[in-house]
């Protein structure tokens, strides 16, 4: 099946329901998209498809429905997207492993409410579990986000 | 005195080696103090030799041998070799070496004998010096026990003066110069002149060179990086996804391979792998010792094949229910299970006759470790050498566990260790090492990754202890005047080093940790500790002992504060004699507004403990929300000698506090038919955003002595949590999780 992933696209041999998140980091090596509980509990995994942010450790490879867009994509050390810069700024991560899902749920966040309160923000990154507790950071860091991206 | 001064007064012999190109630098030989009688009797060449800094004509490299788990560790590392050095650090690589005798970590030996920290007398310290010597003995390369910043504080900081002094010698040589003209700045020796020699350039000359051993560290109050704000070296990767964990981490050729041990750690009765032969991708299915393993091409293909086998499984050695656990807790507050009484002030038993005695029961559940990253290994093995990569805080114990299982030397076993997506002490445990290694001899030749589901991860975890204790107490005239604290727990360290063969004989300190030491004047005052029988596996979580016994500590002693009508605050510091530790509740008071009025609805607690040698003081605010309890505000206050990077220090102490109160609001571990009931998240979340409060943090550094603050914030914060609700509510919570007992938003 074919699947487009950062702009490029791929065909790759897989089950059907082989979720996303396989496809990505064991058959593309795209790393950067995490596997922390596989049930939709933890975030890690999240990638956007189509600019929507989706846990892809539950999408099946065939149920792909449109362009997925990898933490890698979204950004690079070089050119970095408003949410990583805001991340890099209030030294977010502790281990990091949460941090590419925090980040991918973050962008989605902004994307489609540029200025959200503190309880959006509760509620667009609850279901995103970071076991080091940066959560005081990322608050902060979703707030200087939405800044930065105000001011582009 | 503190110890730090000590160890800088033992001689240090830093040297240098030639390596391929360069010249790796910070080899030192720890020496035994000749005038300490007590500790002649330690054998002679007991000298290490390790490399901290190498530099050859492509580059700078730093050696950080603690593993970081996600704290910052190797961060702080580079930080302490670049202050000396010179460099900036993003002029350098980190990398944390090949695991050495060499690397032995000085500062866990300190936590292991049991004299307070508080207690600086010639008897406690020489003790400690013993445990030093056995800890380099036994050549412990561990990240534990909150050591990496004591252990590292002077040790690092050298390595980067020699190098920085035998730099400038071979600057001279090369220049003609004065040694004392030449001054070093980013990585380079700056000439009389102005022009620069960069440190590179001078890597193959300073090779050829004996190192210049005389050097002085630098006054604190001239450092460019120690205590200023830096960025933290991995913040860039682990911003933009490119951060590689163990998880990530691939060779050419590699398989993938997932595995199912008993859920009741015990044996294996019969399996049938008819279904998993034969599905996509499926390479081989293997036995273990005690559990059956998939080689697939592909990770979730192998998981996919390892949950289709039909497993019968023996049963468990511990009992199979929850209840019987509490029971064989409860069973253990007896003469006979006593396991150590250091704590004995004053005259309880006549203090509690015919007193009003006050009395309660304490429970904190076993908890799961859980790091987001779930563990993993990969292993080759061929007829002469083993590789394994893994994240992993015991090196040692890899290296000699998988020279063991393959029947190769331990100086064939190369053992690389790999970024950590957190481990909170789970990778203090090294069996997906083993069972990689027992997969991986099956295909010698062929790489093997081993990764866990998250399912598998949860019902092989060698939890936090299960711990109960109970307190009977009196007041007097507003004054608590009699404490009597009896803890029952298993030996946490017997079970996690019985898993390393390794005996552990006396009793076990952590039984009683962040309760018997606690720097508090209390006329009748004792701590029991009471050793249960070993139950399921356990090992070090966050904090150890003093996870559960901070909270049993000091809950009980605010139960006696409200009793004697005494005010919280004031009567902590009252009894508290050491001044360090008064610091950290005077300033958690004057953070937190205590004594303010709050309003109705809402209550303020403070807790104090001191664990791993960190007075920490904490006030936790929160409100009653139509009968649910929302946590607002955390305040802390550690004293920890010197803080190396204030937004790391800070980012990690909160962190600790969402780790602390999230588990005690919503997390435990029980057992039904021999086996974990809780299989992932959705059963054992933690902490999530919504539920976070607000923290404020102050590092106070009036101490003399340097500490780690990776765990001691969290013995304070449950019994904080559970004094402010008692504040809020009049409700006194008594047992973790504490949604057992008590709503919260
Ligand atoms: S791995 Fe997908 S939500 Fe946890
Ligand atoms: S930074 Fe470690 S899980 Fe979020």
């Amino acid at each position: 099946m074919k699947l487009t992933v950062n702009g490029t696209e791929h065909d790759v041999d897989v089950e059907d329901d082989m979720p996303l998140l396989w496809v990505l980091r064991d058959e593309l090596n795209i790393k950067g998209v995490k596997y922390g509980c596989g049930v939709a509990q933890c975030g890690a995994c999240t990638v956007h498809i189509d600019g929507e942010a989706v846990r892809s450790c539950q999408t099946a490879a065939a149920d792909v429905w449109g362009e997925v867009t990898t933490i890698e994509g979204l950004g690079t050390p070089d050119a970095m997207h408003a949410v990583q810069s805001a991340w890099v700024e209030h030294q977010v991560a502790q281990c990091g492993y949460c941090q590419s899902g925090q980040i991918m749920q973050a962008a989605a966040l902004l994307a489609t409410n540029p200025a959200p309160t503190d309880a959006d923000i509760d509620d667009a990154m609850n279901g995103n579990l970071c076991r080091c507790g940066t959560y005081p950071r990322i608050r902060a860091a979703v707030k200087t986000a939405a800044t930065k991206l105000q001011e582009v | 005195m503190s110890r730090i001064g000590k160890i800088a007064r033992r001689s240090f012999l830093v040297g240098s080696a030639a390596v391929v190109g360069g010249v790796a630098f910070g080899y030192y030989a720890y020496k035994r103090p000749v005038a300490n009688p007590l500790l002649a009797g330690l054998a002679e060449g007991e000298a290490a030799l390790t490399p901290y800094v190498k530099i050859d004509s492509t580059g700078i490299t730093l050696i950080t041998p603690r593993a970081d788990s996600g704290q910052g560790a190797y961060h702080v590392q580079a930080a302490l070799i670049a202050e000396e050095l010179d460099v900036e650090l993003d002029q350098v690589h980190v990398d944390p070496g090949m695991p050495d005798p060499a690397y032995y970590n000085t500062a866990l030996s300190a936590e292991a004998a049991p004299f307070r920290s508080t207690d600086d007398g010639l008897v406690a310290d020489t003790t400690r010096g013993i445990m030093d010597a056995m800890m380099k003995f036994m050549g412990l390369q561990i990240t534990g026990g909150s050591t990496t910043v004591p252990d590292s504080f002077e040790k690092l900081r050298l390595a980067g003066a020699v190098a920085r002094e035998t730099l400038k010698a071979a600057a001279a040589q090369e220049t003609g110069a004065n040694v004392a003209d030449l001054t070093t700045a980013k990585g380079a020796v700056i000439l009389p002149g102005g022009g620069t020699l960069a440190y590179t350039e001078l890597a193959a000359t300073a090779a050829t060179l004996d190192p210049v051993n005389n050097v002085t560290l630098r006054d604190p109050s001239t450092w460019r990086l120690v205590g200023k704000e830096m960025e933290r070296i991995d913040i860039l990767a682990k911003s933009t996804g490119t951060q590689r964990y163990g998880i990530d981490f691939e060779v050419e050729g590699m398989v993938h391979a997932s595995v199912r041990t008993s859920p009741r750690r015990g044996a294996m009765n019969s399996y049938d792998a008819t279904t998993a032969r034969d599905m996509r991708g499926v390479i081989d299915v293997v036995e273990l010792s005690d559990g059956v393993a998939v080689i697939a091409d592909n990770t979730w293909r192998a998981m996919q094949a390892v949950n289709s086998i039909d497993i019968d499984w023996a049963p468990a050695a511990y009992p199979a229910e929850q209840a019987e656990h509490w029971q064989a807790l409860s069973d253990s507050f007896n003469a006979d299970q006593q396991d150590s009484r250091f704590r004995d002030d004053g005259d309880v038993d006549a203090a509690l006759e015919g007193a009003e005695v006050i009395e309660a029961e304490y429970r904190a559940p076993y908890l799961a470790h859980a790091p987001l990253e779930p563990i993993s290994a990969l292993v080759q093995v061929s007829d002469d050498r083993a590789d394994v990569w893994t994240g992993t805080q015991i090196p040692r114990f890899v290296q000699s566990n998988v020279a063991k299982l393959t029947g190769l030397d331990t100086d064939q076993v190369f053992v690389h260790v790999l970024v950590m997506g957190g481990s909170f002490g789970h990778r203090l445990e090294d069996r997906v090492v083993r069972e990689a290694t027992q997969i991986a001899m099956q295909i010698k030749g062929t790489p093997v990754k081993l990764t866990y589901s998250r399912e598998e991860d949860t019902l092989q975890n060698d939890t936090r202890q299960i711990a109960m204790a109970r307190g009977r107490g009196a007041v007097k005239d507003g004054r608590v005047e009699a404490y009597d604290l009896g803890i029952a727990m298993p030996s946490v360290i017997a079970s996690q080093m019985g898993r390393q063969g390794m005996p552990t004989p006396g009793p076990d300190l952590q039984i009683v940790a962040g309760a018997w030491e606690q720097p508090m004047q209390i006329p009748n005052y004792r701590v029991t500790g009471y050793r249960a029988p070993e139950l399921a596996p356990i090992s070090s979580w966050r904090a150890v002992g003093a996870s559960t016994n901070g909270f049993f500590h000091d809950v009980f002693l605010d139960e006696l504060i409200h009793a004697a009508g005494a005010d919280p605050m004031e009567e902590r510091l009252r009894l508290c004699w050491h001044d360090a530790s008064r610091k950290t509740l005077e300033a958690a008071a004057e953070m937190s507004g205590w004594g303010t009025d709050l309003g109705p609805n809402k209550g303020r607690g403070v807790a104090f403990c001191m664990s791993f040698g960190v007075p920490t003081a904490e006030v936790v605010e929160v409100s009653n929300v139509d009968g649910a309890i929302k946590i607002e505000k955390v305040w802390v206050a550690a004293e920890v000698g010197r803080v190396i990077d204030p937004i790391n220090f800070e980012n990690m102490v909160q962190g600790g506090i969402n780790w602390a109160l999230g588990h005690a609001m919503n997390s435990e571990i029980t057992y039904s038919d021999g086996m974990a009931d809780q299989r992932n998240y959705y059963d054992f979340e933690g902490m999530r955003l919504a539920q976070s409060p607000e923290i404020f943090v102050r590092g106070l550094e009036n101490g003399d002595t340097v500490r780690g603050m990776g765990e001691p914030m969290v013995p304070p914060a449950a019994a904080a949590l559970s004094n402010a609700i008692f504040a809020a509510t009049g409700q006194r919570v008594r047992e973790m999780p504490m949604a057992k007992h008590i709503d919260f938003v």
